[in-house]
This record gives C-alpha cells, structure tokens and sequence, in this order.
C-alpha cells in the first residue's frame, strides 16, 4: 500500500507542475484516481495494476496540464511561483537584444537623417513609430514561429499604412497629419496584439492576453524611461563641464535609441516575468478604481449644479475621451484578474459606480456639444475627437449594464469580459478611419 | 466501437449539463454515468473532464462547491445552474435537428418534432 501511496505522491507531483494546475485541481483529480483505484481493487486487480490503469485512464500528464493551461490561461499570468521546465520556448536574451538593437539603430539612422534634412517636423513625428513597433511585431512572430503566409499579410498591413500616410500630401503642421500622429501607433499596436498572439486573434481568451499583456507593457516601459531618464540627466551633468556638447548628443542621439529599444526590452520583461511576479495592471487598477469613482461622482455634482456642462469648452472634449479610456481600462484591468469563482464583492459596486458616473458626465457633454452642432461645426480633430466618444460611450453603457447583471448575479464575468474583448476590433476600425479616411476628407489641411 | 474525436468532443457540453440537470454530482459519477449510458462506447480520456467543467463554469453554465466524500475527501461537487439548462435546451434541439436530418436519410423512424 506504500508503494501506492508513493505513486499517487509522484503522480500529483507531475500534474502540479502544469503551471495552469492549482493545488485544488490537483486535489479534484487525485480524487478522481483514488476512487478509480479502488473501483479497480474491489473488481480483484493489485493496488499497482489498478494505479496503472487509473492513470491511464487520467490521460497523459502533459495532455492534461496543456487543457489546463487552455482553459486557465488566466493563471499563466498571475502565478507566484517560479517555474520549472516547462518545455514552452522562453524568449531568448539575445535574440531580444537583436530586436532591440535594430529598433534604435532605425530610429537612430531615422533622426540623423531627419535633422540632416530638417524633416524632424515633418515626417519624423509621423513615422518614428513605423521605424520601432514593426520591429517589436517581428520579434513576436520570430518568438510564435508565425507561418510565413501570415507574416507577409501582417507585413503588407503595415506597407500600406506606410506608403499611404507617407504619399498623403499633408498641410504642415495640419490638423489631420496631427491625428495620424497620435493614431498611427495605435494602429501599429493592434499589429503588434496580432503577431503577438501568433494569429490567433479571434478567441476571446486569446485576446484577453493581449490587453494584459498591453498593460504591464506600458508599465514596463514607464519603468524603463523613469531609469532612462535618471540615467541621462546624470550623464548629461556629469560630463557637462568636461565636455559641453554632450547635452546635444545625449538628446539628438542616445535618447530617441534608448527609446526605441526599450519598446522590446519591455516586451520581453512581460514574457519573462509574466509567470513570475504577481501583474501589476490589476493592482495599480484596484489602487485607482475607487479614487476615480470619488472624483467622477464629485465632478457630475459639480457640472450639474453649476450648469457648465451648458457652456462646455470644445476644446475639452479629447480631454473627455482620455477620461473615458481611462475608464475602460480599470474596467477590463479590473475583471482581468478575477476568476470565476469569485463572487461579485465592493470593488464590482465601484467599479459599477465609476463608469455610471462617467456615462452621465459625457452625456451632459455630448448634449451639450450636439445642441449647438450648428454653430460648431465639423473639423477633422471635433469628427475625431466626437466618433472616439461614441464608441468610448457604448462600450461603457454596455459595460454598466453588464456590471449590473453581475451583481444581480444574473450574468458570469465572462460575459463582461466578452464584451471588451469583442470590441477590440471597433477600436482597430475607427483608428483605420481616422488614418486613411479623414485626411483625404478633410482635404489635408 | 471507435468514435470519431471530434463527435466525442462535440457530445462532451450537453451530456455533462444533461447528466447534471438529473442532480448534482461530481466528476468520477458523471464518467461512470457517461460510461454506463453509451456501454462503454463513448471512451473519455477521464482528466478531460476537469478543464471542460471548469470552462462550463466559468461560463456560468455550472456552479461547483467543495464537499465531501463519504470517506471523508476532499470532492467538488458541480450543479446545473439556470442559465446552464438554457444552454441545454439550445444544444438539445440542435442534437435533434442533426439526429431528425441524418435519420431521415437512412430511414430510421425518429420523432418528427424536437424539443
């Protein structure tokens, strides 16, 4: 009977080191193949022979742990403990470093020549982000072995945004030359969330990934430029007084390479660290969710008794869309660490508040802007800025009264997490538009 | 009798939700109730089981809890919740739909109405 017990030991050993596979799991199957054992027995087989045949039965270690991971991919993300060999490919430091290295040096041949030709100002801000996030798009899809069908697809993408924002003949310093500024990275980000999930991009788990991944990038890379920065302020007063020019180069020359490589180093701390420390998303997510409930809660107060919103200023309205992202993301930031066992707690009333608050906000702005459509009038920024609301506003109207349903307990968290997933491609569409249609609608300027 | 993976697999959601829909009961019972109903024709690799409760009830599909074994284990036991009968009712008429279509070819008597 010893042996037995050593068996299942070594056994349940093996399952847990699925790194999807809780202590729970593995206490449901050694359940499961207990009784089995003992089925077995009772019909005359030795413990050994019924031990053998219950696994079998089990299925493979590495079979079921894979179905484990499939289904809680969620875990893969938030384990604390470190893993052993998981047979998975970790991403290499070297090739990384590669990939970094050809992104600065891009972006560094990218500035010389701009500032050799006086471009900076006019194409420079437009494509620097051409030059870095096909790189880091690349890398993942070195890292996924994406077939090369699907690779030169991505790549025509990203040709066509090239050649298209670089052969419109833009009005210097324009309004919609400044949209694609501000929206040509995002367009590229959806490129990279496409390599980086190898493709797979059309289940909702899978996408799940993607916007965990996205924020702990951008956390990492907050990191990474606060350490820069410290860095080169300390280079640049260091080495002043022996050397005046060096401002000039750390600026011109180190600063836009550190830049554009930290977009990969980042990336690549998510990859490595994702099963090791505990995401940060959701805990900086569960630090601000009540602090902007309180401020949202407070500023509907105050636009409604003053009556301001009745005056609102135009130019606010980007303002509000930021607001309203902001929103979004301790939305799904929030929902992407829960499991769904847990029950809906206070931080689901808060949150429920928070985006509440921020619906009845933008709609008394949106009235406000609407009644006196006449005497505004459409502009590029105000198409813009107005559609970006619409679509922020639906996503959070529906994300209330799906947050409702769950604390009603009439609907599971994956409905709501469903719903942020699936209106991925919304968000990817309007910026296409935003990109490739209202320059050409707006004559340039 | 081999059947083809992908039919098993297909089969998996609506037997689990029916079988759970007669009570509550846990993953060993519901194989050995699977087993007993098809005799031995439908072979599950058993750990299988596990990950697709688990996505039922993630979907809402299910709920589970923690009990107890008569020997005094640990055991999860899983019930059929509101919205999970729904599910079954959709997959239901969808089985009869394919069963009334592929029966109507090879002329086995089947009832013609669903549901």
């Amino acid at each position: 009977m010893d042996s037995l017990e050593n068996r299942i030991d070594d056994w349940r050993t093996a399952v847990l080191r699925g790194r999807a596979v809780t202590e729970s799991d593995a206490d449901e199957l050694e359940g499961h193949l207990r009784e089995q054992v003992i089925d077995l027995q009772s019909s005359g087989l030795t413990g050994d022979e019924a031990f053998l045949i219950a696994v079998r039965r089990l299925g493979q270690v590495d079979t079921l742990t894979a179905e484990f991971a499939r289904e809680h991919s969620d875990r893969l993300w938030k384990h604390l403990a470190l893993p052993i060999s998981t047979g998975m490919r970790e991403p290499s430091l070297l090739v990384m470093l590669g990939f970094a290295v050809l992104a600065g040096g891009l972006v560094l041949a990218a500035t010389l020549i701009a500032s050799s030709t006086k471009g900076e100002f006019s194409w420079f801000a437009r494509d620097v982000s051409l030059f870095v996030l096909p790189v880091l798009a690349a890398y993942f899809a070195l890292l996924r072995r994406m077939p090369l069908p699907r690779v030169m697809a991505y790549a025509s993408v990203v040709a066509l945004l090239a050649v298209t924002v670089n052969v419109y003949p833009f009005v210097f310093g324009g309004a919609t030359s400044n949209l694609v500024v501000l929206h040509l990275p995002f367009a590229l980000w959806f490129i990279v969330g496409g390599a980086y999930l190898g493709g797979e991009f059309r289940s909702s788990a899978r996408r799940m990934d993607f916007l965990r991944f996205s924020g702990e990038w951008a956390i990492y890379y907050t990191l990474i430029a606060l350490g820069g920065a410290v860095l080169l302020g300390l280079t640049t007063l260091i080495l002043t007084p022996i050397a005046p020019e060096v401002t000039g180069i750390v600026s011109t020359n180190i600063l836009p390479v550190g830049a554009a490589g930290g977009v990969v180093v980042a990336a690549w701390l998510v990859e490595a660290k994702k099963s090791i420390i505990e995401n940060l998303a959701p805990v900086l997510t569960a630090i601000f969710t009540p602090l902007f409930a309180i401020m949202l809660v407070v500023a509907v107060v105050a636009y409604a008794v003053s009556g301001v919103w009745r005056t609102f200023d135009r130019q606010l309205l980007t303002g509000f869309d930021a607001l309203l992202l902001v929103v979004i993301a301790l939305v799904v930031y929030g929902i992407s660490a829960r499991t769904a066992a847990m029950s809906p707690g206070v931080m689901d009333v808060i949150r429920l508040i928070a985006v509440a608050a921020a619906v009845i906000l933008d709609a008394l702005v949106l009235y406000s802007m609407f009644t006196r459509i006449g005497e505004l009038g459409f502009t590029a920024n105000r198409v813009a800025a107005l559609g970006l609301n619409a679509i922020l506003l639906v996503n959070l109207v529906v994300s209330a009264w799906l947050l409702a349903r769950l604390l009603a307990g009439r609907a599971p968290v994956v409905r709501l997490e469903r719903w942020q997933t699936g209106y991925l491609p919304v968000f990817a569409v309007w910026i296409a538009v935003v990109l490739l249609a209202l320059p050409p609608i707006f004559g340039f300027a | 009798m081999d059947i083809d993976k992908d039919l098993v697999a297909a089969m998996a959601t609506p037997l689990v939700l029916a079988i759970l829909a007669d009570g509550e009961s846990y993953g060993y019972a519901i194989l050995k109730r699977v087993r007993e109903l098809s005799d031995g024709d439908i072979e599950w690799t058993d750990g299988m089981l596990y990950p697709l409760l688990h996505r039922l009830e993630r979907l809402g599909y299910v709920s589970a809890e923690w009990g107890s074994s008569p020997e005094g284990r640990r055991r999860r036991n899983y019930r059929v919740t509101e919205s999970g009968i729904r599910q079954l009712a959709v997959q239901r008429r969808q089985w009869l739909t394919a069963h009334r279509t592929l029966g109507g070819l090879w002329n086995l008597s089947l009832p013609a109405q669903g549901a």
